[in-house]
């Protein structure tokens, strides 16, 4: 074959790919406008609309941001920042929500994961319905208990406690599981073997196999709950997020600022502080592996 | 645990024992820790209910006030608004769709922005990642809450709101995928005459867009999840018939619109990752960037490679 043949057996070849890259993605491209075309109708989007609103939004910001001067810094921060004290007691109450709820939660998957693991549960309709018990309650949102939860408990930080542990418990309890079902299971046979009954396999076998990576799933879900707990706030579920609402609702401008800027500033510290904790912890366990 | 004492030398075990208390049981010193946290614990706990007014009172009132509600769940109903009530969700997932659609469409330049091999200059860089970090620091709820004051209530906040949020995580994803690209490809573009335009469409692009797009599809899938909530505070979508509802108290209606959201989120997750799972094969296997592991996932070798 010379080597012409060749080059145009290429070509040929190489046209033919291209076309039918073309097809496929004239395709991808036809199903995306539709798509967007039935997102947009449904959610009433027009960028008449959105032309129309984005000043606005400027305009709101701006009103929100403080007067400071130069010369006047100290006195002007003290200005806005004039409910300090109240807003750190509330963003106080808003980390012991998150911390009560991860605690609470933490036990509460510890409890539900080893029966909604396929390896321990013994049989499978005990795993089946401890994991879509899991499942389900990780499904509904935070702000959906803290709804349902101020109606039964009443307005108060309590109700937002409860809001994020039933859904942390579900969280939890589902990666907690899975994070079992991927353990050696050698281990389980050898305590079984020397006569351990369940919860001694749990303890002996189980623990120290997962027990890492259950602490780095709560840390995280900590930092995920912090987060939620100034968010449930504005159901009435207490905390700084009930102020915000409040001074959002009422238009205290340059309180909507100073205080999203202490929930930024407070999540911040703790992400950082979080992952340097899991950090830690994970390099402690790649240093024992090696 | 039942070992049989025949295999065990006694006098032996004395002597390990004693040699390695540890490995039996714990020292006073260790146990004495462990009881002071035990009990600090303890201390926390009820030091945070009495700060909750979480009275026993209040705790047995509200047990029963909260089972009668869930009795009350059941048997979910649409009532008569079930046509309403489809159209509100679908409200709610064109709201995740254009939200998440607007804020990849911005955050792909600040994507390069950020990118430390495509703007190597330090000082322009730490401001605009910190601005990412901004945005993504405050919830998509706030955002709407601002949103709904601003443009009044309805699903164009809920949109922007999304987008906002949105932009912050996508562009730091973006900036980190750009910054995880492999040089060769980068060079043998240029090596071939390419100008910085075509160094980044053929050494870049194709590295990057895989990656791009399954984190664009993981978002969709979450934001579908905040969409069905940002409606409780006026931000359009299922999440304001179902605060309505509760308001009324409802229950049964809740109850369908709670399995509702239940099923369409779980049904949005199931055919996102099937989408990623193939967007991933096509970019040949290459890790995707979640959120939540991108500073750990991270190759040593691959950071901070200025080119």
């Amino acid at each position: 074959m010379s080597a012409s043949v060749q080059v145009r057996r290429f070509e040929e070849e190489f046209a033919r790919l291209r076309r039918r890259q073309r097809i496929q993605l004239f395709g991808f491209a036809l199903l995306f406008l539709t798509i967007f075309h039935f997102a947009a109708e449904f959610s009433h989007f027009t960028l008449e609309r959105l032309a129309a609103g984005l000043p606005r939004i400027g305009e709101y910001i701006g009103k929100t941001l403080p007067e400071i001067g130069f010369v006047s810094l100290i006195g002007d921060v003290a200005t806005w920042y004039y409910g300090f004290l109240k807003w750190l007691k509330l963003l106080g109450d808003t980390l012991l929500i998150a911390l009560m709820a991860t605690l609470f939660g933490a036990v509460g998957g510890l409890v539900l994961c080893f029966p909604a693991s396929r390896n321990l549960a013994g049989h499978y309709s005990i795993y089946f319905a401890f994991r879509r018990i899991a499942e389900i309650a990780r499904c509904v949102p935070e702000v959906v208990y803290a709804l349902v939860f101020v109606v039964a408990f009443g307005i108060g930080p309590f109700a937002g406690f409860l809001a994020l542990t039933a859904h942390t418990i579900g969280a939890l309890g589902k990666l907690f599981a899975e994070a079992n079902e991927n353990i050696d299971e050698r281990q389980l046979d050898g305590v079984r073997a020397a006569g351990g009954n369940w919860f001694e396999v749990i303890r002996y076998a189980v623990l120290p196999q997962v027990l890492p990576n259950f602490t780095t799933y709560t840390l995280w879900r900590l930092e995920l709950n912090i987060r939620s707990a100034a968010i449930v706030g504005f159901v009435g579920a207490g905390g700084i997020g009930q102020e915000l609402y409040q001074a959002i609702g009422l238009n205290y401008y340059e309180d909507v600022s100073a205080i999203v800027l202490m929930i930024v500033v407070t999540i911040t510290l703790i992400d950082l502080a979080c992952e340097k904790i899991r950090h830690r912890i994970i390099g402690r366990e790649s240093l024992q592996w090696a | 645990m039942g070992l049989s004492a025949g295999s065990v030398d006694t006098t032996q075990l004395a002597t390990w024992r004693e040699r390695y208390p540890r490995a039996f049981a714990r020292t006073p010193r260790e146990r004495a820790i462990l009881l002071a946290c035990g009990f600090a614990l303890a201390a926390f706990v009820v030091f945070c209910l009495v700060r909750f007014d979480a009275s026993p009172a209040r705790i047995v009132n509200g047990m029963e006030r909260f089972a009668k509600i869930a009795g009350a769940l059941f048997p979910p109903t649409p009532g008569e608004a079930f046509w309403d009530l489809v159209k509100a969700m679908l409200e709610s997932i064109g709201m995740a769709f254009l939200g998440t659609l607007i804020a990849a469409v911005i955050a792909v330049p600040l994507g390069f922005l950020g990118a430390r091999n495509v703007l190597p200059i330090r000082l322009l860089r730490f401001p605009i990642r910190r601005s990412f970090d901004f945005l993504r620091g405050v919830d998509a709820l706030v955002w709407a809450l601002v949103y709904v004051r601003a443009v009044g209530l309805g699903p164009l906040a809920g949109v922007l709101a999304i987008a906002t949020t949105d932009v912050g995580i996508f562009a730091k994803l973006f900036a980190e995928a750009i910054e995880n690209v492999d040089r060769r490809q980068v060079e043998g573009v240029r090596a071939a005459g390419g100008n910085a335009v075509k160094t980044v469409r053929f050494g870049i692009v194709p590295q990057v867009l895989p990656i791009m797009l399954s984190n664009v599809l993981y978002m969709f899938e979450s934001n579908t999840r905040s969409a069905t909530i940002l409606g409780i505070i006026g931000a359009g979508g299922i999440g304001f018939a179902l605060s309505d509802r509760i308001r009324a108290h409802r229950w049964d209606e809740v109850g369908f619109i709670i399995i509702m959201i239940i099923v369409v989120v779980a049904l949005i997750d199931f055919l996102s990752h099937l989408l990623r799972t193939r967007v991933i094969k096509a970019g040949g296997n290459r890790p995707l960037v979640l959120a939540e592991d991108t500073a750990a996932s991270r190759a040593p070798e691959a950071q901070g490679v200025p080119r």
